[in-house]
């Protein structure tokens, strides 16, 4: 592959420190004295300090990948924890690059950590790609795993893949001079809200350590040239049923961006890309809109409005409002419930949901309902600090 | 019966199920029988005018149907198929 061959290992030898700690390396043939210089010479990208990011990191610095890049904007929060092994509960409000740096130089400071502090973008991906020979996808959005794909395949970069949901995972390595693309496999987004994204969702926490290990193991591989990587072969975890299944992937020779006649040469506008080429229209935000403190004030005035809960039952365990709960999936079915005289405000967790929930309302002919803004979140942070927060 | 794997994101719009066992002798005859048993799955799978989605991907066992007889590829009574939509987590 023309992307590994830029690492070279002859120019590298190892410390007395190194051979001690990558001994377990250094005895099995597969790894040995020429596969642990080429981990060392190595220069790795992982887009992402999160979920999928934490593990891959983790265990490519602790198996001496030289140079480990880290892309990231965000700032840990307390329900990261639940995945993101690299943070620890001291962490949260810090930024995640920092708390991730300090982590990869405790566990080996024999490596070379490049943090960049930024969101990835079609203005700075070429030229952060430029200098790393393999590109480890971690991201949590179309937009930004079409970008990361179409900038692998410019840059000829293979770009290591892993996505979750709920307890589901997908792993593959694309845009290898030889293999499909991101693009082969999905040439066009799903429109905006068809697929429920893991904020929404949930996802079981163990899962992006099991699908970023198999991310880290797919690039450790690369570095090595060893065994069969998962080019041309997407690889679907289901943890619940402990199944692992494996599909064949082709390089489609009509793809836009990896084809024959490619008529996507250079980075374009992505969340346009996701967002315009959706069937829906996206969901109206800042209409019908009610505040919190306005719910209250009226709720305890005792005026008449019926508080619609759209979430799930296992969220309105967590806490509620009191309202009449139906999951917003059912609101069709379920719309004989409702009183269209009456005045309605619709909550979920965030305010997105219910967003939805006014807006197939409002279709339905329901003119007096109200999107809660910010959700039960925005009643625990401003009207009552005793609620709980998930 | 051929048997359709439905996946996590969809599974909402399918009794939660798992899997559906439908009688059928092409794909494509399997995806109306399960779109006619859960109606609600109509509209993730097909777009308005009829036509599978393109970010919904179909397997016949492990090979890709596009790269078969698309919705026309026969099925067998022990044949698995798969509908691989996309999916984005990873960080948040």
């Amino acid at each position: 592959m023309s992307t590994i061959t830029e690492v070279k290992p002859e120019t590298a030898t190892l410390s007395n420190d190194e051979i001690l700690r990558y001994s377990r390396h250094l005895i099995m043939p597969e790894v040995g004295m020429e596969g642990q210089l080429k981990l060392k010479a190595a220069r790795v990208l992982c887009i992402g300090a999160g979920g999928l990011g934490s593990p891959l990191a983790l265990y490519l610095g602790a198996a001496g990948v030289g140079t480990l890049g880290l892309v990231d904007f965000d700032v840990v929060d307390y329900t990261n924890l639940q995945r993101q092994i690299i943070h620890t509960t001291a962490d949260v409000g810090r930024k995640k690059l920092d708390s991730a740096a300090d982590k990869l130089k405790a566990i080996n400071p024999l490596i070379n950590v490049r943090p960049f502090d930024t969101r990835l973008s079609s203005d700075n991906a070429l030229e952060l790609f430029r200098d790393f020979d393999i590109i480890a996808d971690g991201t949590d959005n179309f937009p930004t795993r079409y970008l990361v794909n179409d900038a692998c395949v410019i840059t000829g970069k293979p770009n290591v893949y892993g996505s979750i949901f709920r307890f589901e995972g997908q792993a593959s390595v694309f845009a290898t001079e030889k293999g499909p693309c991101y693009r082969c496999l999905y040439p066009e987004p799903p429109p905006p809200g068809l697929v429920p994204s893991c904020a929404e969702g949930g996802v079981l926490g163990i899962l992006p350590g099991l699908v970023g290990v198999i991310q880290a193991t797919e690039v450790i591989k690369l570095i090595l040239g060893k065994g069969e990587p998962l080019i041309g072969r997407l690889l679907l975890v289901d943890a619940l049923a402990m199944k692992f299944r494996e599909l064949k992937l082709r390089k489609n020779p009509d793809c836009p961006v990896c084809g024959t006649h490619p008529t996507i040469t250079k980075l374009i506008d992505y969340n346009e890309f996701c967002g315009i080429r959706g069937e829906e229209a996206p969901v109206e935000t800042g209409v019908a809109e009610i505040q919190v403190e306005e719910l209250k004030r009226r709720l305890d005035a005792g005026e008449d409005v019926f508080v619609l809960d759209v979430r799930e039952p296992h969220e309105y365990q967590i806490c509620n409002l009191g309202g009449h709960l139906i999951p917003l999936g059912d609101l069709p079915k379920r719309i004989h419930e409702l009183d269209s005289s009456r005045e309605i405000v619709a909550h979920c967790r965030s305010g997105v949901r219910s967003a939805k929930a006014v807006n197939f309302l409002r279709q339905a002919g329901f003119r007096k309902v109200h999107n809660l803004s910010g959700g039960i979140l925005a009643w625990a942070d401003r009207v009552d600090s005793k609620m709980p927060k998930y | 019966m051929p048997k359709i794997q439905i996946p996590t994101p969809l599974r909402q719009y399918a009794g939660k199920e798992p899997a559906v066992e439908v009688k059928a002798a092409t794909v494509g005859e399997a995806l109306y029988g399960l779109v006619a048993r859960h109606p609600e799955l109509r509209r993730h799978l097909y777009t308005d005018d009829g036509k599978l989605r393109a970010f919904v991907n179909v397997y016949l066992n492990d090979e890709d149907v596009r790269y078969l007889q698309k919705e026309a590829t026969a099925v067998k009574e022990t044949d698995s198929i798969s509908i691989v939509p996309s999916i984005a987590g990873g960080t948040a």
